[in-house]
């Protein structure tokens, strides 16, 4: 990818715009943002379509398909169904809605692809291990002075930056 | 009085929508941020752009100082919020786990979901990849079941707990921790493209 004029809004705008989403969550449901847990109520119901009862056997999956009779019917899902669409909305304003692959110039699509992969999968243990994503640990429970979000948070910036040295030639 | 109970007043399906609706909210911050891109996603952990650090505070600082006035004035009820329970162990072993993930995959979940949405092919990879993770993880969970349950485990304790605190303290503190990395970032940016202007 060449440098193309990716502009983005301004951080801190950013930051209070997202505060304020943020903070409306809390005043009109009780509870923050959300986004791993639509991806984990995706597996466990694409688990149970490929291999029916295999959910059974899976500890952490079979609370997600078997508590009600519609899996689907969770915020969760209503709440990535608006991510979704402002994601869309939000990069079609700013003309960033094409097929592409981000990665440095020392690496091709392919590795790029793999590595995504990859990472999703150990990103994707992590997250269960945590019980939350950096949008309902770090961002939701940050903001309501969670400890163990907090403790989460550092660990991931951790986590990260002791990774980092060992893919640049991904990003660089 | 904040939260509402929108279910009860409005029905079911407003609730649904309401839920859209913030999602949108989320979904469009986010990839205004930049944050469908996971080369800015990954320059935060080489210290070239520190986008992720700054949106990531200001938005907490500001959800944070709206509940607290919030509850000062009496119109959010701080106790009635979802405060997510502290298990201490699992969250940091998972913490740093999600944080390898991070900088190898290029997203976390809810980026990955902007980037898909605009696209993306890797961030719609990491999203299968994530799948694939936490179907492993609950395929494996049961060997260590004692660790994930009660390693740590604290019950619904904030930072006023655990530091023995009032909320003035901690909010004030958060805020200078804040303030704090923001001045910093801004130097670390200004070294790296200092240091970039000279390379040939």
């Amino acid at each position: 990818m060449s440098e193309k004029s990716y502009t983005y809004m301004n951080p801190y705008a950013a930051g209070i715009f997202l505060g304020v989403v943020l903070f409306a969550s809390f005043a009109l449901f009780g509870h923050g943002l959300g986004a791993s847990g639509s991806v984990a109520i995706a597996t466990g119901v694409a688990t149970d379509a490929i291999a029916p009862g295999h959910v059974e056997g899976n500890a952490y999956l079979v609370n997600l398909v078997r508590q009600q009779d519609n899996p689907l019917d969770n915020w969760l899902v209503f709440e990535i169904i608006g991510v979704i669409l402002g994601g869309l909305v939000s990069g079609a304003l700013g003309g960033r809605v094409r097929k592409e692959t981000f990665h440095g110039p020392r690496i091709d699509d392919k590795k790029r692809l793999l590595l995504a992969v990859l990472g999703g999968a150990v990103a994707g243990f992590g997250v269960r291990m945590s019980r939350g994503c950096t949008s309902s640990q770090a961002l939701s429970g940050g903001a309501v002075l969670s400890a163990g979000s907090w403790a989460f948070m550092f660990s991931v910036f951790a986590g990260a930056y002791m990774t980092a040295y060992f893919v640049r030639k991904q990003w660089y | 009085m904040f939260p509402l109970n929108i279910e009860t007043q409005l029905g079911h399906i407003w609730l649904n929508v309401f839920y859209v609706v913030i999602g949108f909210g989320f979904g469009f911050a986010l990839e205004r941020a930049g944050f469908g891109n996971a080369r800015v996603l990954a320059a935060q952990f080489y210290l070239r752009d520190m986008r992720v650090l700054k949106v990531m505070f200001t938005a907490i600082v500001t959800a944070m100082l709206l509940v607290f006035w919030g509850s000062q004035l009496g119109i959010v009820d701080y106790r009635a919020l979802f405060i997510n329970p502290t298990h201490l162990w699992p969250g940091i072993v998972g913490g740093v786990i999600f944080g390898a993930g991070f900088v190898v995959g290029g997203y976390c979940p809810g980026t990955a979901i902007v980037s898909m949405a605009t696209l993306k092919l890797d961030g719609a990879l990491f999203i299968v990849g994530l799948a694939l993770g936490m179907f492993v993880f609950g395929e494996t969970v049961e060997h260590f079941r004692a660790f994930w349950d009660s390693s740590g485990f604290l019950g619904e304790v904030t930072l006023m707990d655990w530091l023995g605190l009032s909320t003035g303290v901690v909010v004030l503190a958060v805020v200078a921790m804040a303030l704090a990395m923001f001045w910093a970032a801004e130097k670390v940016e200004r070294y790296f493209a200092s240091r970039t202007r000279q390379d040939p």
